[in-house]
């Protein structure tokens, strides 16, 4: 039994929440019909804490792509590429990444946070240095952890801070990376890129940022927050996901230095993972293609961001500090947002709940993520969902 | 350079605003079972100790920290 006490404390909160009602850890999507829409609790629901951005998990040509290339190559690869061999459908999908973002060369991961793991704990070792922002992903600060190397964090989007701790490494500043990301998963704020570009280059040190919420969200070709910022040409290494915009699962790493290709005999997280599965890989094939080919989803992605935003801004709430994709409304306290959350469910509206070890400053959020798969109607039934709830702060 | 015990006086210092009213700082005193801070207040601390030493106290050092006497002991190191 020793080995499993400490999850006691553990078990106490989930009886506790399961009391409320709240089993958040175990919602069921009883049927999906949309990227939008799926009965949760016997209750059509509307679902507006997906990472959907894009809309293209129900898309046809991604569906036929993912369909024809499992009856091609099967359903899955058994291995590792380095064991099993590479598949023609990774080697295209690097290509593509690649050309997409300009750079010399891509990484296939199995999911982003493989990508995350793989890239920081290969990159680095001990006796190097990460300078993180402190908000980073759970991803982030596992792959810093494995690889050996000395984690700094820097207040979240402080680039003086981020200065400050630079100028106090000296000449170790060569052996530094700096991990920051294009849009941070909780809030949605965005990280000054430009002035951490320009510190980089100044210090000497490289720089890696995480576009996973930002991919076919920001920037001309969407390309994520360093395409927006202009200054993407001073980005090391771009990580991201293909599980949130391009609606499959796997993540990638783009660089334009020539060893990345070194990289991949290095990084046991991409060795000793099975690699994706060719319906996988077609499938976000499609998807990339999409995203470049289709611009007006990036623009319907916005209005419905702006749009929500606004609604729950005029109705009283605390949100967080920007319009995104991503919004996040406060909640003062734990037992307001179990109690707002289950309200939402009950009028048809399903948000991801963020009790507080979750959240950036420990406060208890309510996340919504907005898809470009949303119409305006649903748009306005969340909104009118949350206004129905908003007694409960409020009174 | 400063010795341990000229570091632990500036720690007491610095976590005087977080002490419960009554209590008395000692070098033994557990940060986190003792003064009952969480995880939030633990990394504001680290932060005012950083400004005030000028340096960055990496992350991997946090969990080998339980009392006022380690924290000193780790300033020390790194300082040298």
């Amino acid at each position: 039994m020793a080995l499993f006490e400490k999850f006691q404390p553990l078990e106490l909160e989930r009886q506790a929440l399961a009391e409320l009602g709240v089993e958040s850890i175990n919602v069921v999507m009883e049927d999906v019909f949309s990227p939008t829409e799926a009965v949760i609790n016997g209750r059509r629901t509307i679902l507006a804490g997906t990472n959907n951005y894009l809309g293209l998990t129900f898309d046809p040509e991604c569906i036929e792509s993912a369909c024809t290339a499992a009856q091609k190559e099967g359903t899955g690869t058994t291995g590792s590429r380095m064991a099993n061999g590479s598949y023609s459908g990774h080697l295209a999908l690097e290509r593509e990444l690649a050309e997409y973002f300009g750079m010399r060369g891509a990484i296939v991961f199995s999911t982003g946070y493989v990508a995350n793991l793989g890239m920081l704990s290969s990159l680095t070792g001990p006796g190097d240095v990460f300078l993180i922002d402190a908000d980073c992903h759970a991803s982030i600060y596992d792959g810093c952890r494995l690889s050996g190397a000395d984690i700094i964090r820097f207040r979240h989007n402080d680039a003086g801070d981020l200065e400050k701790r630079l100028r106090r490494l000296g000449d170790k500043t060569a052996n530094t990376l700096i991990v920051v990301e294009g849009i941070y998963s909780m809030l949605g704020d965005r990280a000054p890129l430009a002035e951490i570009t320009d510190l980089k280059r100044r210090y000497g040190a490289y720089l890696l940022v995480d576009e996973a919420h930002s991919l076919g969200v920001l920037g001309d070709n969407g390309r994520g927050l360093g395409e927006e910022t202009g200054v993407q040409s001073h980005v090391d290494f771009i990580v991201g996901t293909f599980s949130k915009s391009l609606a499959g699962i796997g993540g990638f790493c783009v660089s334009d230095h020539p060893e990345l290709d070194l990289i991949r005999y290095a990084n046991r997280p991409y060795i000793f993972t099975a690699s994706p599965s060719p319906a996988t890989v077609a499938s976000t094939r499609k998807a990339l293609e999409i995203l470049r080919s289709r611009p007006e989803l990036r623009e319907k992605l916005w209005d419905n961001a702006n749009r929500l935003y606004r609604g729950l801004k005029e109705l009283g709430f605390v949100l967080s500090p920007e319009p995104s994709p991503i919004i996040a409304v406060r909640v003062p306290s734990k037992a307001q947002a179990f109690a707002i959350w289950l309200g939402l469910q009950q009028n048809g509206v399903y948000v991801n709940l963020v009790p507080g070890q979750g959240s950036p400053d420990g406060s208890a959020l309510l996340r919504c993520s907005v898809s470009a798969g949303h119409s305006p109607e649903q748009i306005d039934k969340i909104r009118k969902a949350f206004a129905s709830q908003i007694g409960i702060i409020q009174g | 350079m400063q010795n341990l015990e000229q570091l632990q006086q500036q720690l007491f210092q610095i976590l005087e605003p977080f002490v419960p009213q009554g209590f008395e700082l000692k070098a033994e005193t557990d940060l986190v079972t003792d003064l009952n801070l969480d995880s939030m207040k633990v990394m504001d601390i680290v932060a005012e100790v950083e400004d005030v030493f000028d340096i960055s106290i990496p992350l991997n050092l946090l969990p080998d920290i339980r009392t006022v006497e380690d924290f000193a002991s780790q300033l020390q190191k790194i300082i040298q």
